[in-house]
């Protein structure tokens, strides 16, 4: 009994230091995994960038009328209910996007609205629906993948029967685009696929098939993000020739029409990555509602931060195996039904309360 | 004092039906009754979740918050099987009990929020879980943290129904699930705060930082260490003993110790990503951000001395403000500062207060039934004299 007790004041001292060194390797990984995503992290993730044959939009807010074709048409190619915002109830008309509405315009206005495309004493259009993120915080968010990005087309899907119902992808993306249906008991997330389950038949974006100016234009993103810097580098006012429906529909789908007076930006170029809708604009993009993002995307930064602290699981089997260790000399003390063991506790750290 | 041996942990005894158990069966069967609705006819219901908001109360405070508030017995058990500090034994189970109950129950919350909850199991099946997600990161560390506590508790049953051959062949074992108790809620607390990342600009600077992940494993083991300080003296005075303070004095010291580096790294990290201005803008988000520091920087003033640590009122009082800064962090980084665009606005229904309320009761009757039939609590004699055995 006494030989224990000195045998393990002996070992105190270095057992303590050892202690010591565990603890504060298990504090620093936590706080050097942070650290590093700061500065230059081993895990770091990068932004991604679209895929090369990437689809998408162009959205020309100058040669949008208004009409809401696209928002009808969007209905109706993914089955969704009408949505009433007025007494009498006629008419589909909803003032969002939501769970059973992914395609919507919105109105910019200012002072007396006599002008369209001005800021001051102008209204302007503006349509809301998904961007198709080239890194979309939707995707990495989704704890069951249930959101998922088409490693060609780059359309960001979403599968009903995998999702739990979370909600953190409403959460974390940046345009508030999946939305869920909180009327009913079994909702599911509601967001634009892009028309996916109309290509097989030939179609392509209903929104774009529709648009009668081709303010909505469907067709690769590279090919659009061409047609939109050809755009911003001719005068305001000239004339130019406007393709309908798909970029690649030929002459006889165009019109010639005035160029407008574009904010000289391309929103969706380097936002978050890139993303595959495009949008032009002669109203600043912030007044339109379209967040001001950072060429990183934070689904990067995020990532990076769980690679680094759990990247195939190296930081927490240390942790673990360090823990174990100090644990098992550890707890003997007070596990062995009792009386000398708490004893040896007291007695081996004299002078403490 | 140096020869004091510790109280082995035993049943108070006592009536289960009193008027606190009532109460709390009550606001059991009401969150019920709200449950099964929200389960038949869909959140929007029951709750004012929206597309703006659609994260409220079910998930920030009874996960969130439920769950950080449950770290007694990690923080505890840090102290008591990492550090050796022995002479903190007797807080052990106790801790351990609120944390069981307060996970166990933060467990099942989440579920009746999930709005497609009977693919749950998909969170942990090969081919559906994404390794990327913060949320699957967190919820299944979270269940394999409820799994390794209800072992970990498991000697207080073994002990009371007499199964000492079982409960010796636990003991053998029950180191390595002491370090899992430690290693997984440090992961998914950790995580808890990196889930803001990815949320980008939505959330405020003040809270939207790559270093959330120290900010929240170091809120989270104050907050273990605030929860036991206030759980001993509400245990004290309702069972009528005395409070533990030769334990709670030193160990209010620790935390004081790690308060000082959280607000450190706090405040370091908001001056190096030079958005701290933003804390001195006449406005309610600056407002909030002061409250949640200023109830950190209290118990420094509170407790700072021994003298002022003897004190059971003062302990009290620096655990429930430690409580609210950590609950405040949460709050404003998911709820308050988390600005979505404009429109749209979120406050917890009535009915979603009521299931939150319930869960609590729920944490407070479990805690109640099983410190009056298992041994859990030290025996209460040894602080009148100590036992000599």
């Amino acid at each position: 009994m006494h030989a224990e007790i000195s045998a393990a004041s002996r070992n105190e001292k270095s057992r303590r230091n050892f202690l010591k060194g565990c603890l504060g390797a298990a504090g620093t990984a936590v706080a050097s995994g942070t650290l590093s995503t700061l500065s230059a992290p081993a895990a770091a993730r990068e932004t991604y960038q679209r895929p090369p044959e990437a689809l998408g939009l162009l959205y020309d807010a100058t040669l949008c009328i208004g009409c809401k074709a696209c928002v009808a048409a969007c209905k109706q190619a993914n089955d969704n209910p009408p949505e009433f915002s007025t007494a009498d109830k006629l008419w589909d008309t909803p003032l969002d996007t939501s769970g059973n509405t992914f395609n919507i315009i919105k109105m910019y206005r200012h002072g007396t609205m006599t002008t369209k495309d001005a800021e001051i004493n102008g209204y302007a259009f503006m349509k809301t629906s998904c961007m198709h993120c080239a890194d979309p915080s939707c995707v990495s968010a989704c704890p069951v993948t249930a959101m998922t990005k088409d490693p060609v087309t780059g359309v960001v899907a979403y599968d009903a029967d995998a999702c739990v119902g979370c909600r953190y992808c409403v959460v974390a993306c940046p345009f508030g685009i999946p939305k869920y249906q909180y009327d009913s008991p079994t909702g599911e997330i509601g967001k634009c696929e892009l028309c996916r389950h109309r290509v097989a038949d030939g179609h392509y974006s209903a929104c774009a098939e529709v648009c009668p100016t081709g303010a909505t234009l469907h067709g690769r993103t590279r090919d659009l993000l061409s047609e939109a810097k050809r755009r911003l580098a001719l005068p305001a006012g000239s004339i130019t020739r406007y393709p309908r429906g798909s970029i690649d529909g030929g002459p006889d789908q165009s019109y010639e029409g005035y160029v407008g007076n574009y904010q000289q930006h391309v929103y969706g170029e380097h936002e978050y990555g890139g993303t595959q809708v495009l949008k032009l604009s002669a109203v600043p993009f912030a007044k339109v509602g379209m967040p001001n993002l950072p060429p990183k995307s934070s689904a990067a930064t995020s990532e990076t931060i769980q690679h680094t602290l759990y990247g195939g699981l190296l930081m927490p089997f240390a942790v673990l195996g360090a823990m174990t260790y100090v644990a098992k000399r550890n707890v003997h003390h007070e596990d062995e039904d009792g009386h000398d063991s708490s004893a040896q506790a007291a007695a081996s750290k004299p002078g403490k309360e | 004092m140096s020869t004091q041996e510790h109280a082995r942990p035993a049943p108070v005894g006592g009536s289960l039906v009193n008027a606190t158990t009532l109460v709390c069966g009550v606001l059991i069967a009401v969150m019920a009754t709200i449950i099964l609705v929200r389960l038949i006819f869909g959140l929007g219901t029951t709750t004012n979740l929206n597309d703006g908001y659609s994260w409220g109360a079910w998930v920030v405070v009874d996960v969130f918050i439920g769950s950080a508030l449950a770290c007694g017995g990690f923080s505890v058990a840090l102290l008591v099987y990492i550090f050796n500090k022995g002479q903190y034994h007797p807080l052990v189970r106790p801790a351990l009990l609120g944390s069981l109950f307060g996970y166990t129950l933060a467990g099942a919350a989440i579920t009746f929020d999930l709005g497609r909850w009977w693919n749950f199991w998909h969170i942990f099946w090969p081919g559906y879980f994404n390794v990327n997600s913060v949320m699957f990161e967190v919820a299944a560390c979270i269940t394999l943290y409820i799994i390794v506590m209800w072992i970990e508790f498991s000697p207080v049953f073994l002990e009371k129904l007499g199964l000492h051959d079982a409960r010796r062949k636990l003991s053998k074992l029950l180191f390595f699930f002491i370090a899992l108790g430690i290693v997984l809620p440090m992961m998914h607390q950790a995580s808890l705060g990196t889930m803001l990342v990815v949320m980008g600009g939505q959330v405020n600077p003040l809270w939207q930082t790559p270093m959330q992940p120290l900010i929240y494993l170091l809120s989270a083991i104050i907050l273990g260490y605030g929860v036991v300080l206030f759980e001993s003296c509400v245990a004290a005075s309702a069972y009528r003993r005395q409070v533990e303070v030769s334990m709670l004095n030193p160990m209010a010291r620790v935390m004081l110790g790690i308060m000082a580096f959280y607000l450190l790294v706090r405040f370091a990290d908001l001056i190096a990503r030079g958005v701290l201005r933003l804390a001195f803008q006449p406005d309610f988000i600056a407002l909030t951000f002061w409250i949640e520091n200023a109830c950190f920087i209290a118990p420094f003033l509170l407790i700072r001395s021994v003298e002022a640590r003897r004190n059971p009122a003062r302990l009290f009082l620096a655990g429930i403000a430690v409580m609210l800064g950590g609950i405040l962090l949460r709050l404003n980084g998911f709820l308050i500062a988390f600005d979505t665009g404009p429109g749209w606005t979120y406050f917890p229904s009535v009915p979603e207060l009521l299931v939150t309320i319930g869960i609590f009761a729920a944490e407070v009757l479990g805690y109640i039934v099983i410190t009056r039939r298992f041994p859990v609590l030290p025996r209460e004699e040894s602080y009148v004299q100590p036992a000599h055995s």
